[in-house]
């Protein structure tokens, strides 16, 4: 159930030898998610955690069937781990590497278009479907099997809506965290579409911020489609100043684009309820339910 | 990074690409000697990183070298926009026909870069956008093939050129977007592109902002961060860029620390949401042990405007107790003068509310209650 993973997902780590790689290869192991093996170059032979380490991608997919990647490598190398697990056939790339540049970050989405691939991220806490596959860096305590789909611009913000959807027992189908840079990978409408086609899916629950004009192409999908599922939107930054940047590398407001007024207007014309508070989605998605 | 227009001009020339003759000047007297060499009327024009330059009155004629002088000393004394200018860029006064605009910069929705041109140069990009949007001509670039000659071709064409000055002003277009890949560019602007009354382009102004992400390929240019960080930001700013930590100074009186951009933001909104105004926004990032909360509060509590300091921690990778211990250590070497409110959940969160109880510290635990009697605190004691 769910969309992008589930417990047929077999996972390598690229950068498993690193601190971080490795620190969050047990987590994701503890989960229950099958990570198949872990590449480092020049580590090739050895193990982390029990994990299989290869110096190549190429070769711990020929070994261990894997069909999806989560990378942890520096930002000067992760342009080269997101082509490199593209080019061996891996069709769900989950980039956690903060600081990558924007040149690079171009490169690896051309090279996701042609190979028909979905990337998660740059600068994400990844992707996860409650009970049966994490694919990244949240903690895992905070989901519960359950209803609603989530796709977030930020990490925390997710975990703020995410214990309100648990509490309320509405629990989460999957959450997808899209990435904090101006350049990212899976979009809202992308997204969108696939929880449309998912039956565990009822509710959608986006969390925008400002910058860029992703939530304004998903409210656009909305209203010239129709959508066929409850969706409700949080949007944060209504008080954020233009031409800073706050916190994410994506988030900052360019010559008058990408302001919070801009999305909430948008949504609000395309008939998505629009939360004033984080609390208020998980309220506005069992009023919806109902 | 922001370059100084004195800085990305010599990287235009270095391209080929042509700019007013002219030289940076530190003090009046050097803007005199360099406007005698020009021996042609000139413009001073301040250094400064902010945009919008001209209308702050950042740039002055000058007919004489004498003049030229005089405008130095101005300008060299002033402030535009709050920045301190350290040195003018003395320039021979440029003929026009006509005035461009030529940009290049990074398209979030094709994920890729887009050059924009148009031939009602001299405003900013987004008033020429407004007022009139079918003077503006972009083109998406494919990053598999990239920019191609006829692209540049193209846009000179609908900028009306032919002939001889439509292939010099493609071949200025192409070495720009050369500039754009080879230093890494989140934006290289020329505005305005001038064509002089014989028909030659000169770039007059020039803007170029490196992606901050791809500075280390550009180690040139790592002296020059902290130069502009000197020039653009608060005590607080620098001191938070030289930690690691993201902050972001406000007007408001409302001090505010949590983990997470989006939840800061969204801290920020529930502030005045609840009438209240936040003083800044401060991230501590994921995981931040008790040192950097410690760093965190010092930094929020030395701006003199904060009244009192909402802390806002939904812990994942971070741990709770941590962030309780970091709260404890700051007040045990400073003391506190300001009041705090803490809303504190998530991992290890027992023990972190164990330890601030114990140190008489009150903890809550939802954001929107927070974030009400962090309000009521900065309104009634004030």
């Amino acid at each position: 159930m769910g969309i992008l993973v589930d417990n047929h997902t077999k996972a390598v780590v690229q950068g498993i030898t690193g601190t971080q790689g490795s620190f969050h290869t047990e987590l994701m192991l503890d989960y229950g998610t099958q990570i198949v093996a872990g590449t480092s170059p020049g580590k090739g032979g050895t193990q982390v955690h029990g994990v299989p380490v290869y110096d190549t991608v190429e070769e711990a997919v020929k070994k261990h069937e894997a069909n999806a990647s989560i990378i942890f490598v520096p930002a000067p190398f992760a342009a080269d781990a997101s082509i490199e697990a593209m080019e061996a056939g891996l069709k769900i790339i989950v980039i956690i590497t903060e600081h990558i540049p924007v040149k690079d970050a171009i490169q690896i989405m051309a090279c996701a278009k042609r190979h028909g691939v979905n990337v998660i991220g740059p600068n994400t806490p990844g992707v996860i479907t409650p009970g049966e596959c994490k694919l990244g860096i949240m903690p895992a305590h905070v989901f519960k099997s359950g209803v609603v789909g989530m796709a977030s611009r930020s990490g925390t913000l997710t975990y703020e809506v995410a214990v309100g959807l648990s509490a309320r027992g509405l629990g989460q189908s999957t959450c997808i965290g899209l990435g904090g840079d101006p350049i990212v990978g899976l979009t809202f409408v992308e997204v969108l579409k696939k929880f449309e086609d998912d039956e565990h899916t009822k509710a959608v629950a986006l969390i925008g911020e400002i910058g860029g004009n992703l939530e304004e192409l998903a409210a656009d999908f909305i209203s010239t489609g129709g959508y066929a599922k409850p969706v409700v939107a949080f949007i944060a930054g209504r008080t954020a100043p233009p031409g800073k940047r706050m916190g994410h590398a994506g988030a900052i407001i360019m010559g008058g684009a990408g302001t919070a007024r801009s999305k909430i207007e948008a949504f609000q014309k395309a008939g998505v309820g629009v939360a004033e508070r984080p609390s208020d989605v998980a309220r506005m998605l069992a009023d919806a339910l109902r | 990074m922001k370059l100084f227009e004195y800085e990305a001009k010599t990287i235009f020339s270095k391209y080929g690409i042509p700019t007013p003759s002219g030289g940076l000047a530190t003090s009046p007297s050097q803007a005199g000697e360099i406007a005698t060499q020009i021996d042609a009327p000139v413009v001073v024009k301040a250094q400064v990183l902010v945009a919008g330059r001209g209308k702050a009155g950042g740039i002055l004629f000058a007919q004489s070298p004498l003049e030229a002088e005089i405008a130095a000393r101005k300008l060299l004394s002033a402030e535009i926009k709050g920045s301190r200018v350290q040195s003018v860029l003395v320039e021979e006064r440029v003929l026009v026909r006509k005035e461009l605009y030529c940009g290049i910069t990074i398209d979030r929705s094709s994920r890729g870069y887009v050059v924009i041109a148009s031939s009602e140069g001299g405003m900013e990009i987004e008033e020429i956008a407004a007022a009139m949007p079918e003077k503006i001509v972009k083109v998406f670039i494919d990053s598999s093939y990239g920019f191609r000659p006829y692209h540049a071709i193209q846009i000179a064409k609908k900028l009306d050129y032919a002939g001889s000055q439509m292939l010099n002003l493609a071949n200025i277009f192409l070495n720009q977007f050369k500039i754009a890949m080879e230093y890494d560019a989140e934006l290289v602007e020329m505005n305005p592109l001038i064509e002089m009354p014989e028909g030659k382009f000169v770039a007059a102004d020039t803007r170029l902002i490196i992606d901050d992400s791809a500075l280390y390929r550009h180690p040139e240019f790592k002296k020059r961060l902290t130069e502009e960080a000197e020039h653009e930001l608060s005590p607080q700013e620098l001191e938070a860029r030289k930690s690691g930590l993201a902050y972001v100074k406000l007007d408001g009186d409302v001090g505010v620390i949590g983990n997470g951009a989006g939840l800061v933001m969204a801290t920020l909104d529930m502030i005045q949401l609840y009438g209240g105004k936040p003083a800044n926004f401060l991230d501590v990032g994921g995981g931040a042990s008790a040192d950097m909360m410690a760093l965190a509060l010092n930094l929020v509590l030395s701006d003199p405007g904060v009244r009192v300091v909402f802390i806002n921690i939904l812990g994942g990778i971070t741990r709770c107790d941590e962030i309780a211990k970091g709260i404890l250590e700051t007040r045990r070497r400073i003391g506190f003068l300001k009041p705090m409110v803490i809303r504190l959940v998530g991992t290890n969160e027992e023990e972190g509310r164990r330890i601030l109880t114990e140190g008489g510290i009150h903890v809550l635990d939802s954001m929107e209650e927070a974030a009400k009697r962090a309000v009521e605190i900065a309104t009634t004691e004030g």
